[in-house]
């Protein structure tokens, strides 16, 4: 893995949504370069003839049948919103970027 | 943004003489499963905001998906009947964006490992060629929450001061259908894209795995248009190797007439733009019903990356062959055969037979027609009231005709009392107005009316001898042999009868009497 540039962080932390300074930004640039030094050290292992694998256990086609299950209810469900109108989750303006 | 001002567009033809157009289909259905893809919450339209809604489609920490085994079906199922590849071993993956449409912050889809791939639909065209669409992919997915714009014009995103959210609709199962790029169409390709759109509803239909309403969403619609330098006619080999043109993906044409006018709009758009020397923006579009144009939504941008990775909460799909095979068995007759046989069994023209498909009455026909009546009887009655009324609401006949209770049982019932001789056509029409309005069977609205022909020869032939007495230059017509004229004495008897009288038979008495 190749060191992280700094437009790459900033990239990530703008698709995360997460406002970082310059002064964050360059920190960040570091920090992350540390972690994925560390990582690649996995990279080291030989993997020639293994196939990739995203699940550990060798399980397929685990299915449900097409039964309906009780919802939990608008209430339950807007009890953890922080905002709520007509029954619906509040959530502030969605585009603010243009 | 850019709603105020409409973009220059080129005449439709012109833009054909200079530019060959590519287009690429991407359609959404909804399935209509009982419960949503990964949780047990039910999939009913028009319910209470955010009732069906449950800890796994609301993303709350812990909570863990299950592949809805009927969904899994109904992809296998439509891949099949588009002619595709089953995938032997898929996954899902997460699809991560922030938007709050999706709770989880990611949408559960599936990437480079769709469960069907490499098909085609071959699509009929009004002048009877058939146009070969090639499938790309089909992939599952989920539906997303939908929201509702507070604050701004119009209820649009842009300027609103703040959204409300439903989550009903997130985890709906979703499958996306995409084309490769359709070439070749040539200036055919509005209609083209139409008729492919149209083909795959009737095929999703008659598959029974959606409700395919466009107009409730649960078939959406978006239409990629690109266009390329003509250098000779759309098939031409030279043609088809000119590099492919800049897209634009035009989003929420959401009715069979939508998708035809969108691509044929931005056909003209584009052709402006290029031949003004400008180069085309690769961006998503909004239609806009109402006008009839589009304007410009999102430009991709690298906001676009969305991150893609297997699902590690669901593990893989693998379908075994005999799986495959066995759905494979339960495919239904292809709609186009189909509508062929029937043509055919009918005896209709092709003019009567586009009509009844154009009307959405097939399987209304064809089961009143298992119900006893004749075909050209089943056909005359569904496309005459019913299907005017139910145009008129701006409904289809099949959920019109089952809103007022009209089965194909009356229908039969009243073919049958027309050929027993107990009605003729206008007390038929009266009887079908009782029925339509909830009074009853064909039998028992014609009891109540009093609606019965009248069988007394005696009557009858009183009447006919007064109308001829009453008409003697027609009646000399129609002993000269002029038979048409009979229609004028016809006309007279039947009033004379107060409509009471078989109109069969009262000409048959006139001719006797006159020739």
């Amino acid at each position: 893995m190749s060191s992280l540039s700094r437009d790459d962080v900033a990239h990530l932390a703008g698709l995360a949504r997460i406002e970082l300074s310059d002064a964050e930004l360059d920190r960040m640039v570091g920090e992350l370069g540390v972690i994925l030094e560390s990582v690649a050290k996995v990279q080291q292992a030989p993997t020639e003839g293994v196939a990739p694998m995203s699940h550990p256990m060798p399980l397929t086609n685990v299915t449900r049948p097409d039964v309906v299950r009780p919802s939990l209810g608008a209430e339950a469900v807007l009890a953890g919103a922080p905002e709520a109108e007509q029954q619906r989750f509040s959530v502030p303006r969605i585009l603010d970027e243009d | 943004m850019s709603t105020a001002t409409a973009d220059a567009v080129m005449d439709y033809d012109e833009a054909m003489g200079k530019f060959d157009p590519v287009m690429g289909l991407e359609v959404h259905v909804e399935l209509h499963t009982a419960t949503k893809m990964f949780c047990g919450c039910p999939t009913e339209f028009g319910a209470e905001p955010n009732s069906q809604v449950c800890p796994v489609c609301l993303g709350l920490p812990g909570a863990l998906p299950v592949v809805n085994e009927k969904a899994v079906e109904s992809a296998i199922r439509i891949g099949l009947a588009l002619n595709c590849e089953i995938a032997e071993w898929c996954r899902f993956a997460r699809k991560n964006y922030f938007y709050p449409d999706m709770p989880k912050n990611f949408q559960t889809s599936q990437y480079d490992e769709p469960i069907a791939f490499e098909g085609y639909l071959d699509v009929e065209l009004e002048d009877g060629s058939t146009y070969r669409v090639e499938i790309e992919r089909a992939h599952m997915e989920e539906d997303t929450g939908k929201s509702l714009h507070i604050g701004g014009a119009t209820g649009r995103i842009h300027g609103a001061d703040h959204s409300l959210v439903d989550y009903n609709r997130a985890g709906i199962p979703l499958i996306e259908i995409v084309t490769k790029p359709m070439v070749g169409a040539g200036e055919r390709a509005p209609e083209v894209a139409k008729a492919y759109v149209s083909a795959l509803r009737d095929l999703l239909r008659a598959l029974d795995v959606s409700d395919v309403k466009m107009e409730q969403g649960s078939m959406r619609c978006d239409a990629n248009v690109s266009l390329r330098p003509r250098v000779g006619a759309p098939l031409d080999e030279a043609q088809l190797a000119v590099p492919l043109g800049t897209r634009t993906e035009t989003k929420n044409v959401n009715s069979l007439r939508s998708v035809e006018r969108a691509v044929r709009y931005e056909i003209s758009r584009h052709a402006a733009i290029l031949d003004g020397g400008g180069s085309i923006l690769q961006e998503t579009r909004h239609w806009h019903e109402d006008t009839g144009i589009t304007t410009s939504g999102r430009v991709k941008s690298d906001a676009e990356d969305y991150r893609y990775f297997p699902e590690p909460d669901l593990v893989p799909v693998a379908p075994t062959r005999e799986t495959v095979e066995a759905l494979r068995g339960t495919l239904p007759e292809p709609p186009g055969l189909r509508r062929k046989r029937l043509q055919s069994d009918w005896g209709y023209s092709d003019l009567e037979m586009r009509d009844v498909v154009n009307a959405g009455a097939v399987e209304l026909i064809e089961e009143t027609v298992a119900a006893g009546a004749s075909a050209a009887a089943a056909r005359k009655w569904w496309l005459g009231e019913p299907s005017r009324r139910a145009n008129a609401e701006g409904q289809d006949i099949v959920s019109y005709a089952a809103g007022l209770g009209l089965t194909p049982a009356h229908i039969a019932e009243l073919d049958g009392l027309v050929a027993a001789g107990r009605l003729n056509d206008s007390m038929a029409r009266q009887v079908l107005d009782g029925v339509l309005a909830g009074e009853g069977t064909p039998t028992a609205v014609a009891d109540a009316r009093g609606l019965e022909l009248v069988q007394d020869d005696g009557a009858l032939e009183a009447a006919v001898d007064k109308v001829i007495d009453a008409n003697p230059d027609v009646a000399a017509k129609i002993r000269d042999g002029k038979v048409t004229a009979a229609g004028a004495l016809i006309g007279q008897v039947m009033k004379e009868m107060k409509g009471q009288a078989d109109a069969g038979k009262a000409r048959e008495l006139i001719l006797a009497k006159l020739q």
